[in-house]
């Protein structure tokens, strides 16, 4: 045993000096190959950790919401319909909603307005999101406008400041007082945005859901088992930049992987030849080259995957914030709780290191199978 | 003093790197535990106001609020109007628009 391993270190002193001989090429390869895992993983991690993040969050979420549609277009809730829900057997609690969005020509953001019954605010006062707090240079206590789409100029008293480990769910949330909302977007009494249901058993949540939609045909209830499957398909590898980039990275891999396995330089074919016409054997000299695939490979994928944790979850994935951030102007800061997933960093491990070793090893077996005097002639 | 071999360089980088990969795990959990209670607060906050969707993308209403979305909403502005806004390029449209698993509408019980 400790023949062999000895026999191993001196296979990987040869090929660290052999890779030390083409410095720059390899240095550069290995610097190409970590920024691809790099990119991958923390395209891995980050909608992960989202998606996770989504799943606990939007588990509070109502059961269903109830929407009005009008011409395909969400519209108002009008007055009675409330009511006309009546009891219905499994529903715990229902309540109108008042929301809207609001764009902020000051800053060129788009606000969300919201009624928070709960927190009994008076009128004239706002409670917003830690993200509007900072885009807008507020805090409690000051005065803020907003022209309503009236074209009347609404003053405001900063009552208080969402925190702002909560930006995730209310970077750009402006909470106050149903009057004021009402007042604000000229919203008559008796009207809703929308509906939501509270049931308590979750195998009441769909015939709960049929019913509404009989009794009004002109309504679309969206259950809370759709929220959170539309953010579990967010970023999903399948669409949009998400594919895009993984596909690049799997081009720009492929192409590393086909330059290795097409053709070896004339430098290494000489080595190779000059080994063999000194007593190395074709096992030796797969086994040496094994272990540069393998070194090489090993190290890309831990500096990738290690840059990329630290990106993501101690750097808040600030590299992917400005293709997150689109064109929207106000964004929230926030931090992801870290979930990783082993099955995805083994797949992401496999897909990476295995056939780069691969790809090494093909050509040199059918140089090392050659005549050497036939190999350094070339 | 013997020189250091280079495999025994490269062996004992590696296991660092492979150190710090375990580490990672370890850090992950002090980080979920330190976290915890931000993602309290936000449930709190999600149950309170009965919210419905995560605020990642505030630039257009349907992708502030994707569950909440209609399908026409990415194309408003006009009737050939594409959809313009960056994050539509990395949100699929709401399940409910995409997937109706279950008849739960009118949709199937009015003639064509």
């Amino acid at each position: 045993m400790n023949v062999w391993i000895e026999k191993q270190k001196y296979l990987i002193d040869f090929t660290l000096a052999s890779l030390a001989r083409r410095k720059a090429k390899n240095l550069g390869l290995l610097l190409v190959y970590a920024l691809i895992v790099f990119l991958l993983a923390s395209v891995m991690l980050f909608t992960h950790a989202l998606r996770q993040a989504a799943n606990e969050l939007l588990a509070g979420a109502p059961e269903v919401v109830l929407q009005r549609m009008v011409a395909g277009r969400h519209d108002l809730i009008p007055p009675g319909y409330l009511e006309r829900i009546g009891r219905l057997r499994g529903v715990q609690e229902k309540q109108g909603r008042l929301w809207g969005y609001y764009y902020d020509p000051v800053v060129k953001a788009n606000y969300t307005f919201m009624v928070a019954d709960d927190r009994a605010l008076a009128p004239g006062t706002l409670v917003v999101g830690a993200g509007l707090a900072r885009t807008r240079g507020v805090a409690p206590g000051n005065l803020i406008s907003f022209r309503a789409y009236s074209g009347k100029l609404f003053t405001f008293s900063i009552a208080d400041i969402l925190p702002a480990k909560s930006e995730l769910v209310s970077a750009d949330l402006v909470l106050l007082s149903e009057a004021d909302f009402r007042a604000f977007f000229d919203i008559p009494p008796g009207h809703f945005t929308d509906i939501t249901l509270r049931v308590a058993n979750p195998l009441e949540v769909r015939n709960v859901a049929g019913k509404l939609a009989q009794q009004f045909p002109d309504s679309r209830p969206i259950l809370r088992e759709e929220i959170l499957r539309t953010y579990d398909s967010i970023f999903s590898w399948r669409e949009g930049v998400v594919l895009a980039l993984a596909t690049l990275a799997l081009l720009a891999f492929a192409i590393l992987a086909w330059e290795k396995a097409s053709g070896l330089s004339a430098d290494e074919r000489r080595e190779i030849g000059i080994l063999k016409a000194i007593g190395w054997e074709t096992g030796d000299v797969l086994r040496m080259k094994f272990w540069e695939g393998a070194l090489l490979s090993l190290s890309a994928f831990l500096l990738g995957y290690l840059a990329a944790y630290v990106h993501v979850f101690h750097f808040a994935a600030s590299l992917m914030a400005p293709v997150l951030k689109g064109w929207a102007v106000l964004y929230p800061r926030f931090e992801l709780s870290p979930v990783i997933d082993g099955l995805q960093v083994t797949t992401l491990f496999f897909f990476t290191v295995f056939p780069y070793a691969a790809a090494t090893l093909v050509p040199i077996w059918r140089v090392a199978i050659t005549d050497p005097d036939a190999v350094m002639r070339g | 003093m013997p020189a250091t071999r280079p495999s025994h360089l490269a062996l004992s980088v590696l296991c660092c790197a492979g150190a710090l990969f375990a580490a990672s795990f370890a850090d992950a959990a002090r980080l979920r535990q330190q976290r915890a209670a931000a993602g309290y607060e936000m449930q709190v906050l999600v149950r309170q106001l009965q919210l419905t969707d995560l605020c990642l993308f505030t630039e257009a209403r349907y992708t502030r609020h994707p569950s909440q979305a209609d399908l026409h909403s990415p194309f408003q502005d006009h009737p050939l109007a594409l959809e313009h806004f960056p994050s539509g390029s990395l949100l699929l449209p709401p399940a409910i628009l995409s997937n109706h698993y279950e008849r739960l509408d009118r949709k199937a019980e009015v003639p064509d």
